[in-house]
């Protein structure tokens, strides 16, 4: 990681240094809408970020990450609200469940040969599943939800993730900071080359040493544990879980779309585009609202042109082009910013 | 037990339909080898296109089937010679990405047209039933399988016996091959990607009598359609119409035992299952 | 001399074909040992042998004292093994010196302390000013030496190299030849699948020919060019009269 730095231009570290003291000054003159958007900004570029390990690093495309926030979610919330176990504690549990799920997909994957579009399907099948099974678990709430009641006696315990927007505005951020610097992290590491290499030639990788089933399970670990974080987020950020929209295959389409958009691979991309992709939500919402047209699936709509677009013309994704084009990309090519 | 037995046979009814809907993902994907992953959306665009034509002109979907899978041949071709065709070499997660993209558009045009709500064609016929024996049959469904019945035959037939046929299986088998031989491989596989969604449109056609056109139906069809391919085999014709009967008979079953909601989740369980025992699927070959 | 490798009695089939015939050698640490036959002959079958990418149906293979038909490549590498590959397959969107460098973090860990491994052997093999390239942007001669650097930074003691002379120019032929006689002067035994006979002749030790899947001669490379048997596998009866 201590490489990123070194290798960014001035210009990047400045810009970086700047972009850290506006977002941490923030609340002090953003207004409760600003500060929303920038939240919903930070938890995408985080889950977003957790997807990209196994994707653009590893190369393994998995469409049912929902699982992993659903699951973080869930259980998370349950230990609080049946048993007052506080989410700090309670995201150790909630972590090793779904690192447990990621690891049990990622083996099978690799065990039965289950490649490609097939592995695919596999990851969007264990969430699928797993959504309807959470219809029916009564304790969850089924499908009529589960709720963390509003107790207003508590708000201000901070270690409980019980406050007020500023509280969850520093944690988001600190979320989608800590993101980048594992990202970064892992990318230089021994690790992270492996990844690359199984990405590129598994065969390869192979004749090199690499043990690919490692390989592939830390990627799965690390990744379904990051994105459980961002459930038990998720959760207590409001206060309600229905599992169509927790472990629904909407849910993990959308929590793709910011690191494609922004550019696979690369530390920096998906805090790039959970910026765009939210910045232009938020401008769709109020233009429909404002036209007075009753369109529930414009901004859907637009949103599959804009990926579709993206992926015709700037398939590595917006920030590469975009730091090229600022000049903001390290000395060292073939490394990814 | 006679009422088991008529769940069964409808569920084998409706199987045929969804098998259809398969095949025509089988098409595609076994012989253009693209991820198409907005095959559900584009079933949903066909049922409210045969729902159109029902509202407003009086077709009946079965005979509404035909212009349907006419106009989705056409935008099949068009879509493939056009947006796909680039795509063909290029990663698989673009490939995904793009189809996934397309999907989201057709949905939420779909959405934003028609609503949320459910769009039934109100048969004259759609409560009637035909007794025989014992059991209950719904009179549409019979129609509809017998009609999904009948453009798959019209399928096989095509593939097997006619030389335009043989030339596109021979893309599939053989891509190199056939293109050195002088086969126009992208014709053929703007042709084929046309003949998968006109299975499509015909198999969307004839769903909106048996079910009620939703958008949020999209999702669950391109599911259902790969899992049945896979269950199916991919490659094999006939297996995406067994697959879909086997899949039209457990969810039907799953539903009756147990609640209707969960029977989904029978199908997932058995894509698992056959994804890690036997990829090739029931009827596949292994590659 | 106790053999670095020793292949006893090794067969492979595939259906029909016997792709392997009973084949026996051995190679001693510091040889550079040829493996030459025409087309068909099993040479690769027998390379994928060793490197773990299939098992042998009958035999053993031994390495180090040890036995290790049947194991995982990334294993056989890890004892000691390191291969090319007769397409090259370098890493493409990942830079010359990335290539080396996973290489190299086999036996180093630490990114540092490999990358400053990766830089030498890049050096050896005259790949350094080149390091920051993609390699999907090299010719295919810089592509078969950065393949060569690539297995090498894995501090192989065994290097198996399959035809790693195809498809270069004369110069690039003996600039390679140059580059694996200094390699294996340093002490590293080479393993050779070769068919450009100018490189056997100049470099190996000792040469094994196959031929339908059995070894037909084996010896120096003067002697077994003149083998009668090597010359009627390769050029046919006719070449008799």
């Amino acid at each position: 990681m201590m490489a990123l730095w070194r290798d960014m231009p001035a210009r990047g570290r400045a810009l970086a240094g700047l972009l850290l003291v506006v977002l941490l000054a923030a609340p002090l003159f953003a207004d409760r809408y600003l500060l929303s958007v920038l939240i919903l900004i930070f938890y995408f570029a985080y889950v977003g970020q957790a997807w990209n390990l196994m994707m653009g690093l590893a190369g393994q495309l998995s469409l049912g990450h929902a699982l992993y926030v659903g699951l973080g979610a869930y259980v998370a919330a349950m230990l609080w609200v049946y048993f007052g176990v506080g989410p700090w504690l309670g995201v150790v549990p909630a972590v090793a469940v779904a690192a447990l799920a990621g690891s049990a997909i990622a083996w099978l994957g690799f065990r039965f040969s289950i490649e490609g579009v097939y592995f695919v399907l596999l990851t969007i099948a264990f969430a699928e599943f797993t959504r309807i099974a959470f219809d029916h678990i009564g304790a969850a709430g089924g499908a009529g939800g589960f709720f963390i009641p509003y107790q207003a006696q508590r708000l201000g315990e901070w270690w409980n993730l019980r406050g007020g927007q500023r509280l969850f505005y520093y944690v988001g951020l600190a979320l989608a900071i800590g993101g980048v610097i594992l990202t970064a992290w892992l990318e230089g590491s021994r690790l992270g080359y492996q990844w690359r290499a199984v990405r590129e030639d598994q065969q390869a990788a192979r004749s090199l040493g690499i043990d690919i089933l490692a390989a592939k399970m830390k990627a799965a670990l690390i990744s379904s544990a990051m994105t459980a974080v961002g459930g038990v987020f998720y959760a207590f950020y409001y206060d309600s879980l229905f599992p169509a929209q927790v472990f629904g295959i909407g849910r993990s389409i959308e929590l793709i779309l910011a690191p494609i958009v922004g550019g696979l691979g690369t530390v920096f991309g998906p805090l790039v585009g959970a910026f765009i992709l939210t910045q232009l939500g938020e401008l769709l919402t109020a233009a429909v609202e404002k036209l007075g047209v009753d369109a529930p699936g414009a901004k859907a709509l637009v949103y599959g042109l804009i990926l579709m677009l993206i992926i015709f013309v700037r398939p590595d994704g917006v920030w590469p082009w975009l730091a090229r084009a600022c000049g903001l990309t390290g000395r060292k090519p073939g490394r990814a910013t | 037990m006679s009422l088991i037995l008529s769940v069964v046979v409808s569920g084998v009814l409706t199987g045929l339909v969804y098998g259809l809907m398969a095949l025509g993902l089988s098409v595609i994907f076994g012989i253009v080898r693209v991820v198409n992953f907005a095959h559900g959306e584009f079933a949903v665009m066909a049922m409210y296109a045969a729902f159109m034509l029902f509202r407003d002109f009086g077709l009946d979907p079965a005979a509404a089937m035909l212009p349907v899978a006419a106009a989705f041949f056409g935008i099949g071709y068009l879509l493939q010679s056009a947006l796909i065709n680039p795509f063909v070499g290029r990663a698989e997660h673009e490939q995904f990405i793009l189809l996934v993209a397309l999907g989201m558009v057709i949905v939420n045009g779909l959405l934003i047209i028609f609503g949320p709500d459910a769009r039934p064609a109100n048969l004259s016929y759609a409560l009637d039933s035909y007794e025989i024996g014992p059991l209950l049959i719904d009179k549409a469904r019979l129609l509809a399988a017998a009609a999904a019945v009948a453009v798959a035959a019209a399928l096989f037939a095509f593939f097997r016996l006619t030389a335009l046929g043989t030339a596109i299986r021979a893309c599939a088998d053989n891509l190199l091959g056939a293109a050195v031989v002088g086969l126009n491989v992208k014709r053929l596989y703007a042709l084929s990607f046309g003949i998968g969604l006109a299975c499509v449109g015909a198999a969307g056609a004839l769903m909106v009598t048996i079910a009620d056109a939703r958008p949020a139906l999209a999702q669950a069809f391109t599911l259902q359609a790969f899992i049945i391919v896979i269950v199916g085999g991919l490659g094999s014709m006939s297996g995406a119409l067994v697959g879909g009967v086997l899949i039209g008979v457990s969810e039907a079953l799953a539903g009756f035992f147990f609640e209707p909601s969960m029977k989904s989740m029978f199908s997932f369980a058995l894509l698992v299952l056959v994804l890690v025992l036997r990829p090739q699927g029931l009827m596949g070959s292994r590659a | 001399m106790t053999a670095l490798l020793s292949v006893d009695a090794v067969s492979k089939r595939f259906r029909g074909l016997q792709a392997v015939d009973a084949v026996t050698f051995s190679i001693a640490t510091g040889e550079l040992f040829a493996v030459i036959g025409p087309n068909g002959a099993g040479k690769t079958t027998l390379f994928n042998m060793i490197a773990g990418e299939i098992a042998p149906d009958e035999g053993t293979i031994s390495f180090a004292a040890a036995r290790i038909d049947g194991l995982a490549p990334d294993r056989i590498c890890r004892r000691g093994i390191a291969r090319t590959f007769q397409l090259v397959r370098p890493f493409p969107a990942l830079s010359v010196e990335d290539n080396v460098l996973i290489g190299a973090l086999l036996r180093r860990p630490a990114v540092a302390e490999a990358r400053a491994h990766a830089h030498d052997t890049l050096r050896r093999l005259e790949l350094f000013d080149k390091r920051a390239r993609r390699a999907s942007a090299l010719t295919l001669s810089d592509r078969k030496r950065l393949e060569v650097a690539r297995a090498l930074a894995t501090e192989p003691r065994l290097l198996l190299l399959d035809e790693v002379m195809a498809g270069l120019r004369p110069t690039e032929t003996d600039r390679m030849i140059a580059i694996l006689r200094a390699l294996n002067g340093e002490g590293l035994t080479i393993l050779l699948i070769e068919h450009v006979m100018r490189a056997v002749m100049a470099l190996a030790t000792r040469v094994l020919v196959l031929h339908h899947g059995a070894a037909i001669a084996e010896g120096t490379p003067q002697a077994v060019v003149r083998d009668p048997a090597v010359v009627h596998s390769y050029l046919g009866a006719e070449a008799f009269g």
